[in-house]
Order: structure tokens, then sequence, then C-alpha cells
């Protein structure tokens, strides 16, 4: 397929939020030809929404604060299958990652000294665990997410990074040593076809949080890098643990800030009944996302929850005060009055755990660079692809992600992969090239949408998938439950595979785009229902019935999903940073 | 250096325009203030309202109200015209494009200014 | 409910033209115009518009709806029909791509064009530079911008001018680095903007307030940029 338009970067990263756009900051100041391919405009991305902050133990709140308590929080809330090696890199350079981005300009809020603030966020401790909440997460008022996000693009702009704006990444192209070579790719505006060669792809895609009916994610956020990935054979690691945050507005799903919390608010039922003093007595609604969330869960199982249909419990601000909600919580309140219909400064907000977080992914070092397991089990790289933020699986959120961590993934792992490309580039690396049937096999599915003449519509395929998973995979699983979600997905996987794109036209097609999406949700769902089903025990937010317990014996370990053969094979969690003993496994009680 | 200049904006800054639309507006004021104040204080008759702006003074007075509102009206129909006179609305206008057409209208303004100025500054200091 | 939306195809239409799509609205609740596009383009897949975050941050799917710009996904259909009718147009002034997408690449070079980054060339402190909550309050406002467009398309002088008059929102970001207590190119930044068009063509109508989802002001700041070159010249 030569005919097709040929772009050549040094570095192309496929995905324009903050952990790609980090990490093209770094390739682009470096002096090689960077382009970032996105299918928004990079401010509308996915890390725009992130509200709460960036957790970092930079010792504005506690000047002895010590960044190997966040990594001890993190191992805990990880429910101990986060990697050491990584959580404890993140850790030690997240206090470097932070000051840069405020030397970029990101508008953090303040102290009275000057510094950067911190507010308490859910799963923080001093001292180990024993030294009681820490506020260790930077904040620009409640939109630090929009605040990194325009800062990042900003500075992109600054060091003269390539913006391929909304472009459309189609399938990576992979030569015959199964090593990645590029994408394929589509300019949105025109419909062109176009085949970008890299000398490094790194995914940058964000999460899937649209595999759930019900969702705190923004509708692009389908999956496209897992997709990708999986459709060339690479494996995705830890795919089954989905974080449910607690705290999503009733019926519209849209995220409402932990740092409601962090800040005092708490959670009440219908009788209102502060109701995590039962679950969680000493951290009580700053408890673990995923143990918040079953607690909801269990309340509302148990009939005291709130509004007519007892579907809901409700979220309580009013008791700080306008002065502080103003100063502190502008954007919550704006939502809240939008959304729920409710001012925070008088009424409670109606909240659910709604699905907001993907801990897997693909699975990566600390370079970013994508593993895949050789016959014996090994690691081994992925030849030129690498992996960054939610899409990727390094892994520092293991079972369970705690609130403020996924910026902080973002910039030092964006950073860390650039770093990482600038060394190899440096050692040389040269473009390699794909054959006439690699550049076919990455087209294929695009023209089997554009071929197809017959066949189901799209939405109401999608419509179904998201069901599935909101009915079978949701906080709680049961083998039952998940056996017929995998019976059904089978099932999808057929009609979808036969589905039928009614508008063939070229410009600004987005009947297309959510074709070829519905393709990167599948790949995402199968994966997740099948580790799922496979993973026996309960660990984070993977909680099933029928194994309640935490199994360290059989499953302290990664999971990870090979599409060929929809295989899950397991991977060892690193129990070995670099200056430091390890954290052992030990009861999570909060 | 400013990043958008204009040939016929004759290098001025948008400051010292804003500047002197507002300064002109002044004198205007100020002058049209002591019109009013004439009209309505004297029993008006050629013979009286020329007796009144053939002071020495009012005829100063006059050529600085004529060279604002020569300055002023100048800046507000060049604006008017880099405004309205676009490309887009007028594709090849005259000369083969809108800024030909432009350079006619601002042509047409600047002559028009001119020779109200002129004609104005001779009746004024024609009188006494 | 009847929906009208502005229909345009580069590839098959000579014209734009207004297509009424029937949607039946569920029972009791108040939804969004972005729900009510979803719904209309489950109708009909080949409507094409932005959207992505659905809870007014991102700033996709700034529209003209019922005359008026906004983001469809944070107003409520109840207060944006008129007459039982929702009438829905891409944003005036710029090129229609197709539909209700249209060609932004005007707003965001005038964005670019105010170097709209943190510029101060001192070596960096070893942690973080100090700024008071006072310097920082004095970014509330400004920050917050989305870059949706919805001002500036609806600002007459941005229509005239869209390539020399930066604009309500490229203006509003030129006056957040301005205001911001750690950016040491304030002259530098000011000479850029002294010119006949790029400040100067606001007219202070304020449109660009007026349209703002964000509740935002950039009347107010492109006023208090006229006070510093004022202030640098004299």
């Amino acid at each position: 397929m030569s005919r097709l338009r040929r772009m050549e970067f040094d570095g192309l990263i496929v995905g324009g939020g903050g952990a790609g756009m980090r990490a093209s900051l770094q390739l682009a100041q470096s002096g090689l030809r960077t382009a970032v391919l996105s299918k928004v405009f990079p401010t509308r991305s996915h890390t725009v929404s992130a509200q709460g902050g960036i957790t970092c133990a930079i010792g504005s709140d506690d000047p002895d604060d010590d960044w190997r308590w966040h990594m001890y929080d993190t191992v805990k809330g990880s429910d101990y299958i986060g990697d050491q090696d990584a959580i404890e890199y993140m850790c030690s350079v997240g206090p470097q990652a932070v000051f840069e981005l405020e030397h970029m300009g990101l508008p953090f809020s303040r102290t009275e000294t000057g510094r950067i603030y911190q507010r308490p966020f859910g799963g923080q401790s001093k001292n180990f665990g024993k030294g009681g909440q820490a506020s260790r997460t930077c904040a620009a008022e409640d939109r630090t997410g929009h605040a990194l996000l325009h800062t990042l693009y900003q500075s992109n702009l600054r060091v003269g990074t390539t913006f391929l704006s909304e472009w459309f990444a189609v399938d990576l192209v992979t030569n015959a040593d199964g090593a990645v070579v590029g994408v394929v790719a589509i300019e949105i505006e025109s419909g062109e076809v176009v085949f970008i060669q890299s000398r490094a792809t790194i995914l940058a895609t964000g999460g899937a949080g649209r595999i759930y009916a019900s969702t705190t994610n923004a509708l692009m956020n389908t999956g496209d890098g897992v997709g990708m990935a999986l459709r060339v054979g690479v494996p995705v690691q830890d795919i089954e643990m989905w974080q449910f945050h607690p705290t999503g507005i009733h019926g519209a799903g849209v995220l409402v800030t932990e740092g409601c919390r962090g800040e005092g608010g708490y959670l009440i039922n219908a009788d209102g009944e502060r109701f995590m003093e039962r679950y969680a007595p000493t951290a009580k609604d700053l408890a673990g996302r995923d143990v918040v969330a079953r607690s909801m869960i269990l309340e509302l199982l148990d009939g005291r929850g709130a509004g007519p249909d007892k579907d809901h419990v409700l979220l309580k601000l009013d008791h700080l005060g306008a002065d502080v909600l103003n100063a502190r919580l502008p954007g919550i309140l704006e939502l809240s009055r939008t959304f729920a219909h409710v001012d925070p400064i008088t009424e409670p907000i109606p909240v659910v755990p709604t699905c907001h977080y993907m801990m897997g992914g693909i699975a990566t070092n600390v370079d970013g660079q994508a593993l895949t397991q050789d016959a014996d089990g090994q690691d081994v790289a992925v030849e030129g692809l690498y992996a960054v933020g939610e899409v990727a699986c390094v892994s520092v959120h293991g079972a369970n992600r705690l609130g403020g961590n996924s910026l902080l993934d973002l910039v030092v792992f964006g950073r860390a992969t650039g770093i990482h490309i600038e060394e190899v580039m440096r050692q040389g690396v040269s473009y390699r090239e794909p054959g006439e049937d690699d550049l076919d096999r990455a087209t294929a599915r695009l023209n089997r949408w554009d071929q197809s003449s017959t066949g189901e519509g799209v939405a109401e395929l999608k419509r179904e998938l998201q069901n599935t998973m909101q009915v079978n995979f949701g906080v709680f699983r049961t083998e039952e439950h998940m056996l017929a979600g995998i019976e059904t997905l089978k099932d999808l996987r057929r009609r979808i595979g036969a589905a039928h794109l009614p508008d063939k036209s070229r410009a600004f097609n987005t009947a297309r785009l959510e074709a070829l999406e519905l393709d990167n949700l599948l790949e995402v769902a199968e994966a997740t229902a099948v580790v799922a089903e496979g993973r026996r025990e309960s660990r984070g937010a993977h909680a099933r019935d029928d194994y309640q317990e935490r199994d360290d014996e059989n499953w302290l370990c990664h999971s990870l999903y090979f599409p060929a053969d929809r295989r899950v094979a397991k991977r060892g969690v690193n129990f070995a940073p670099k200056t430091m003993e390890a954290f052992q496994p030990m009861e999570r009680s909060y | 250096m400013a990043l958008v200049t204009n040939v016929t904006s004759f290098g001025r800054t948008g400051l010292s325009d804003f500047v002197l639309q507002r300064v002109t507006a002044l004198v205007l004021g100020a002058y049209g203030l002591c019109l009013v104040g004439f009209f309505a204080t004297t029993d008006v008759s050629h013979t009286s309202l020329a007796a009144f702006l053939g002071g020495t003074l009012m005829q100063w007075f006059s050529t600085a109200a004529i060279v604002a509102l020569a300055v002023h009206a100048w800046i507000g129909m060049w604006t008017v015209g880099t405004d309205y006179i676009r490309q887009h609305a007028f594709g090849a206008g005259l000369g083969g494009s809108a800024f030909g057409l432009r350079l006619v209208y601002q042509f047409g303004c600047v002559a028009a200014i001119v020779v109200y100025m002129a004609w104005s500054l001779t009746i004024i200091w024609g009188l006494a | 409910m009847k929906v009208s939306i502005y229909r345009f195809d580069p590839d098959a239409d000579e014209k734009a033209r207004m297509q009424d799509v029937e949607v039946e609205l569920p029972e009791g609740r108040d939804l969004m115009v972005l729900d009510v596009l979803e719904l209309a383009k489950s109708r009909d897949p080949s409507i094409a518009y932005r959207r992505s975050c659905r809870e007014g941050v991102c700033g996709s799917d700034g529209m003209n709806i019922n005359g008026k710009n906004g983001l469809a996904c944070i107003t409520p259909v109840s207060e944006a029909a008129r007459g039982g009718k929702l009438v829905l147009r891409p944003l005036p002034g710029l090129p229609v791509i197709r539909d209700l997408v249209v060609d932004m690449s005007a707003f965001f070079r005038q964005y670019e064009r105010v170097k709209p980054y943190l510029i101060n060339d001192a070596p960096p402190p070893a942690e973080e530079r100090l700024q008071s909550p006072e310097d920082r309050a004095k970014l509330d406002g400004l920050y917050e911008c989305i870059l949706c467009a919805c001002c500036s398309t609806s600002c007459p002088s941005f229509w005239w001018n869209p390539d020399k008059f930066v604009g309500p929102a490229g203006l509003l970001q030129a006056y957040r680095f301005l205001a911001d207590s750690r950016d040491t190119a304030t002259t530098e930044r000011l000479a850029e903007l002294e010119d006949p068009f790029s400040v100067f063509r606001c007219r202070g109508i304020m449109n660009c307030v007026n349209a703002c989802p964000r509740g935002l002001n950039p009347t107010r700041a492109i006023g208090k940029i006229r006070s510093m070159l004022l202030t640098e010249a004299t």
C-alpha cells in the first residue's frame, strides 16, 4: 500500500494528554523531531477533567514530609501489586517533576508563605501509616488537571513540538520482527489515511472508562491504545482492575473530586449517618477509593440509599461554609449546580460509585518501554513501542490507585520515557521499514468498515457492550455474572465484526471514528472480562463474592492477558526498590 | 516591533490612536460646550456669531477644534474602513482586491477631511 | 422536539442547509443540548460535531445554540429552546469544515501569537518559585479559559479582522501572563500588542462576556492590558 502518504518523526506520541505532552516536551526540548498525534485538540484531552490535584511529597504543608511515606501509602493502596521499583521512582522523582511544572507556569494555589498549596486526599498518611492523615496533594483550586494540561500544551508550543491535532490513530504498524515502526492514522478533517513512521512510538491514549455505561470519563476515552496494542499481540497487564470513584454525580456520572472529602466533606446515607465511620474507623471518608466505593454499595444494598429509589448516597459539604467552598472547590459548585441541580453550599450532592480509572494497561518498565513475555515467561521489550499514562501499567497503581497519583504518574513517566528515548536516540536508532503486508494489516479494519454494506449500527452495539460491562463487571463481581458477560462479549465480537458503517464520507466523519472506537472498546472489555474471571481472589478494586479474601499465595502477581489465545498469564510484582527495603504485604485496613 | 502593521496606518500605534481619539474628543467636547453656551446666552445673528468667533482667542480655539475633528475623523474613518472593507466581503474589488477598494476609500476620506479643514480654517481666519 | 441542525458536507454539498430532526425527549428530565444532539446522531449518524468531556471543561462543543454561542454539554434544553425548537449552527465567523465543525486555526493562531507561556529566563530555584496568595489571586478568572472560542466568534471585531485582532480569548491569555508575578517579559509582551489592531480593535461591546460559558470576563482583561500599555508609555 505504498500509495499512502508518509510522514517521518523521531518520536511519535499518540495522545495529547498530560503524559503524552510531558513526553513530547522532553523530546522536543532535546531537538528531536517530535509529533503529538491527538484525536482532539490537545487541551481537550481528558487530563483536563482532573480536579483535586497531584500528590507529591514537596514538603509544603509539612516540611518533614518524606517521599518514602508517600511510597508506603501507594504500595498499600495498590494492595501490594504495585511494582515497588516504579513506585519508588515516581515518589522520589515526583517533587522534581512537580517543581518543573511550577517553573513552566502552572498556576498552583498557594499557602501564606507562597509555597504550593497541598490538601489531604484519601489513603494518605505520615510516618508509614503511623503519623495520621497527611496533606500531600498539590492543587490548583479544583482544576489542577486543566491547569496542568494547558501548561504542558503551552510549554510544547514554546519548544516547537509538531501537533497533528485531530488525527486518529487507526493501528500500529509492526514489521516482520514484531517491532513497531509507526502508525496508520486518519487526518480527521480531510479523511486522508497516512502512514506515520517513527523511530519511537509512544502510546499515551489514556483510559477506556467508556466500556462502562456509567463513567466519569470523557466520551472519547475508548481505550484506543489498548486496542491497538492488543491487535498487534502486545499483552495488557492487570486490566481487570477498574477503579470506581466513590463520588460521581448520580445520573450524570460527572466526577466530584475526592478533594471535597479532603477539605472536610463526608458521605451520609438516607438516615443522615456518616457511615464511613463504621467501615473505616481511622481514615473514614479518606480511606482508599476501593474501600469507600464498596462501603457505599453495601449501604445501598442494605436499603439505606437516599432518594425515591434509594439508589445513591449524599456528599455533605455545607458545613464547610461558603468561603471555603468558593475558594477551594469553585468548579465543584458549578458542576453540582449544572448536573445535580443542587447548591453544595446548602444541600448535599447525590453521588454513586462511578467507573473512573483503568489501573491496568500495557505493561512497561520505568523507562516506558512496552513489555511482553517470551516463551519462558521472561520480560522482553517490544522494539519501538512505549506507553505512558493511563494506557500504561508501570505499575504504580496496582489494584487500586490513590487519588492524586494519576497526574503524578503522567508527568513522572512522561518525563522518564522522554529522557530514556533521548538517550536511545543519541546512541542511534534507525527507522525500521515495514513491508507491504505490514501496512495492509494496519489498514485492514479501516477497510473493513469502509467496505461494509449491511449489518447492525454502531450506537446500539456500543450501548449493549457498555451495559454488559456495567452489569457484570462492576464494583462487586460474581462468577455467574462474569461468565454470562464473557458469553455476551463473544457474541458482540461476532456482531461488531459484521457491523455496518453507513456514512462513508471523508471530511470530518465522526461516524467512522466511532466505529473504529467501538473496535477498541471491545478489545478492552473482553480483556477485562476474561482476566476478571480468571483472578480468583479479591484485591483492591477487584472484589468477588465467591473469593472474598486476598490470596497472596496464588495471586500476589500481575495478570497478563495475551489476546491471540485469550490466555491469562502471571507476571511477578517487583519487590526490589533500589534505595530501601521493600514493603511486605500486610492486611490492608484504613 | 508591533506584530501587526498596515501601510495606511502611517506607523501609528494603537495606543497613540486610542489616546488621540480621547484627547481630541475632549477638545471637541469643550468646544461644543462653548458654542452651546453662546447660543443659549446670546441673541444669535450673523453679526453676533461673527463677532464671537472672530475674537483672537476663539479663532485659536476654533482652529484647535477643527484640527481635532480632522484627526478624530481620520482615525475613526480609517478604523471603519479596515473593519468593513475586507477581502471576505468584497473579494476582488477595485484594483483587484479589497485592498484597492480600501485605498480609494481612504483617499476619499483624506481628501474630504483636508478640504473641509482648509475651508473651515479659511472661514475662521477670514473673520474680523 | 424539533431540532434544526446546520448541515454541510464539503464533498457532497454545494451549499449548507438546515435539516430538521425530530427527537423524542425522555419525560421528566432536563437534557443538555449535547444529549439531544447525541439522540439526533443516533438517528442520523452522519451529523458531525465535536464533543468530549460532556461536563464543560474540555471546550470541544462550542456552537451557536438558538442564536447564542455556548457549550452544548452544559446548556440545558429548557433554557436554550425557543418555541419548542432547538436551532443549532456552527460558531459564526469561522470557516465550516462540516456541519457543526468549524476550522479553528485562525482562532488558535491568535492564541499562539500572544506567547501563551511563562517567560522567565532566570535560573529557577531548586523548589518552586514563591508566589503570594494575593499575586496568585490575580490569575483567577484568566487561567480557567478552555479555548472553546465561544467569545471570539461572538465578537464582530474578530469577525472583521481574525488575522489581526487577537480576539477576547487570546487577549485573556495575554493578560493571564502579564498578570503573573513570575513572568518577566511584560515589556516585550506589551510591545507586541500596541499596534492599532491586536488589542485596540476591542470596542468594549462585551459580547465575549455574554458568551463565555465559564463566566470569564475578557473585556475587563482587555481594559487592564490597555491600562498597562498606557502606564508603560508614560
